[in-house]
Formats: structure tokens, sequence, C-alpha cells
């Protein structure tokens, strides 16, 4: 066992556990964070894409204790005050989704996508780098043209922002 | 996975002295193939000691002639560096292809190189490029450290603390992926080093693991072109066979890769 502090959306967490713990099961199973979900559980779908200190990465092959002391953003914590974060709004404008399991790990990589690139993404570069995140309904061209729209938004706030 | 004991020791020496302690311990690194073995119970270590935290495992360093890549560098680290871009492209263009962007996240060369997995990218890099493997006691040759299939050099203990490449004159990768898991499944590093000899590493492909493709290097010595090796087959015999590919179509594979490396020079060509 062992004694770890992870800062989940903004929040300290601290928890006796396993030290065999995947990151993923202290997320849903220790903090009743379930909108992270487990997929293949083999880091291949990516539905459990999450934030570790600001990047994107599969938090079902994560020790948690490996993570002690490290800031963590979960689907959770992306609205802020009520209002859905422009992925989100984007994906729910464009139906970039069906029945919505891949949905929170597309998201979250799709924020750190647009994060990278500071919003400058053509659809080659978004199919591509989505590869790590499997969805078996859509055909992903509704995802595509979600993460367009929100690069898109990024790229106009961070314009204004810059005037 | 079955429980284990976790350790995150802050200097070699306390690693190495953790890991001479414990029963059945092992090293981890970025944990993207050693993880889900133990998810799988495929191997069941009693104490985990994590290298992540010792500093001498970090940074890239870039001089006139070599490419220092500590061994927690990460996949998306080493990609991202306009250094390593300038200096080798090829090599910066292979680490961003390996795996997808999440495991470029977690993923580290050393833990790649340690693993030597048959069909991982970094080794065909180290094997190529000529590199030398320093670890926490002696400096490894790339040509005496690779010895089959998940083995290595490494003896009992050992940590792999930085890869020294050496700069080539140029270099090209191609890759042909299974589109399931982005593992090669044929894969060639060619370069051309500064004293004009070629090296050409293929992975994905041998049933020893990474290998140099001999008779592709002395044809390429004479004339550096794809045209050089036209009519040049590998024997399938050394090749593996799979669910995925026959041991003939990775051996027809090998030969296409080698050929779109040498056309693809100062990149990577990544199917």
């Amino acid at each position: 066992m062992s004694r770890v502090t992870i800062t989940v959306n903004g929040t300290p967490q601290t928890r006796d556990i396993e030290d065999r713990t995947l990151l993923v099961q202290f997320i849903r199973e220790h903090l009743g964070l379930t909108g992270t979900h487990v997929g293949c559980d083999t880091t291949q779908c990516g539905a459990c894409t999450i934030h570790l200190d600001g990047e994107a990465v599969k938090s079902c092959t994560i020790l948690a204790v490996a993570a002690d002391g490290s800031r963590v953003t979960t689907i959770e914590g992306l609205a802020e005050g009520g209002r859905l974060h422009d992925v989100q709004q984007a994906f729910h404008e464009h139906h970039g989704l069906q029945c919505g399991y891949c949905t929170p790990g597309m998201i979250m990589a799709s924020v750190d996508m647009i994060r990278r690139h500071d919003g400058m993404l053509d659809e080659r570069t978004v199919r591509h780098e989505l590869e790590g995140n499997l969805c078996r309904c859509t055909g992903y061209h509704n995802i595509v043209k979600a993460v367009l729209d929100a690069a898109g938004k990024h790229r106009a706030a961070h314009a204004v922002a810059a005037e | 996975m079955y429980a284990t004991t976790y350790h995150k020791p802050k200097t070699l020496a306390e690693a190495v002295e953790l890991y001479e302690s414990s029963d059945e311990p092992s090293y981890l690194s970025g944990g993207h193939t050693l993880i889900p073995t133990l998810k799988s119970r495929l191997a069941a270590p009693a104490h985990l000691i994590d290298v992540r935290n010792i500093p001498e495992l970090s940074g890239i360093e870039v001089t006139a002639d070599k490419v220092i890549i500590g061994s927690a560098t990460k996949h998306a680290a080493v990609a991202a560096s306009k250094e390593i871009k300038a200096a080798i492209p090829a090599l910066s263009g292979l680490a961003g292809s390996i795996g997808d962007v999440q495991v470029r996240h977690m993923g580290t060369i050393g833990g790649s190189t340690a693993n030597n997995d048959p069909a991982a990218d970094y080794p065909a890099a180290v094997l190529s490029l000529d590199a030398i493997v320093h670890t926490d006691r002696r400096e490894i040759p790339a040509d005496e450290y690779f010895q089959g299939l998940y083995t290595t050099a490494l003896e009992p203990g050992e940590i792999l603390v930085r890869v020294e490449f050496k700069i080539p004159d140029i270099a090209g990768y191609a890759k042909f992926r299974n589109p399931a898991s982005r593992y090669s499944m044929a894969a060639a590093f060619v370069s051309r080093h500064r004293d004009g000899h070629v090296r050409v590493a293929i992975t994905g492909a041998g049933n020893e693991g990474v290998f140099r493709w001999t008779e592709a290097e002395e044809l390429l010595t004479e004339n550096f072109s794809a045209e050089a090796l036209e009519g040049l087959t590998i024997d399938p015999s050394g090749m593996m066979g799979d669910m995925h590919a026959p041991a003939d179509y990775r051996a027809h594979l090998v030969a296409v890769m080698t050929r779109r490396a040498v056309q693809n020079l100062g990149g990577t060509h990544i199917l």
C-alpha cells in the first residue's frame, strides 16, 4: 500500500492504494469519476485518455502510484462554470458520437491535439493524430469535423487575445 | 495484475541497490510494454523500480557529431526536439511514428531499447546509427548490444542510462506497419556514415529480432541509390511468420522498405 496525492481537476486527492492500482482505477473506483472509460484495457482504444501533467495519456497503462504528485484532468474537469469546453460543444453540435463510449477519450485527445498544434490543424493531421482513439460507430467523419471546428474556435480566441 | 511493491529511487546507486536486494525485481520506465504484460499476468515482479526520477537518465544533447539521449526521454520529446530533427531527421521521424500520440507521451527510448521487442522501432536506429549504449557500468556498441528476441547484452540489474547516436552523413527510415497494432511488420533504417560506409538495420521482420542486412550494405556502399538494390532479396527462412504476415511476405517487405528508406533519405516513409 502507498499513500498518494494526485491533483484531479484542480483538487488534491489523497488515498491509500495498492501499488498495482492503475490510474484509471484510481479515477473511476477511488474517486468515483466514471466519465473516463475502460474500453480495451490494452493501451489500444484510447477510451481511458486523460491529461497527466497536461499531456494526453492512456490511464489504463499507468500506475496511480507513479502519478503521485502529478496533475490529472479528466473529462469532468473540462467544462467551466456550467459551460461546455469548446471541444465538447463541437462534438455536440457536429454529432461527433453515436454510442458515446469513446467520446471522453476522443475529447481529451482532441483538446491535447489542439493545444499542441495551437489550433493549426487540417483534416489529414486530425485523422492521423486520432489513431490512438478507436470509434466503432461513427466512421470518424463527424469527430473530425468537430475537432476542426473546435480548432478554428481556438485560433479565433487566440487571435482576439493577441490583439 | 498481481500485487507488487513500487519504488521510486532518486539515484542510480539507490536503484541498483534496490534491484540487488529485492526478490524478483524489475525496472520500470514508461511502462507501455511492461504494464500490459503485468496486466496479462505474463510477468509478476514483486518489486517495480521506477527509474524515471534518476537525473542521469534525462536530457538531450546534440554535438557536432553525436546525438545523446537520456534513457528516460519520452518518444514525444525526441520527436519534438528541433536539435535532433536538424541533426538526424530520420531519428526524429522514427520517434514520431511509434505507437500513437498517447503512447509517445509515456514510452521511453531506454525502455524500448532495453526491451528489444522484435518489432520495436528504436533498435533499428540504434543499430543503423552505430550507437553506443551507455549503462551504469559500461559502454556497449550496438553491434554487441542486440542479442536476439527481447535479449540484449544488459546484465540483470544493469541500467541503460543513455544512447549515443553517431550523426550520419544522411539516413532514412521506412516502415510498413500492422494496421491494428501499429508495430512494424518490416522496417528499414539506412544510414550512410561520414566515413562512407552504409549500415542497414531491419526491424519487425527477423526471427532473431533486429539485424543488419549486410548484402544491402555492401551494394549501397558501392552505389548509394535504390537502383543498387534492384533484384536483391532476403532469405525468408530467417523471417518471422505469423497471422499478420507469412515469412515470404515479410522478406518481400524488407526489400521494399530498404529501397523506400533510400528513396526517402533525410526523413521517413511510414505506411
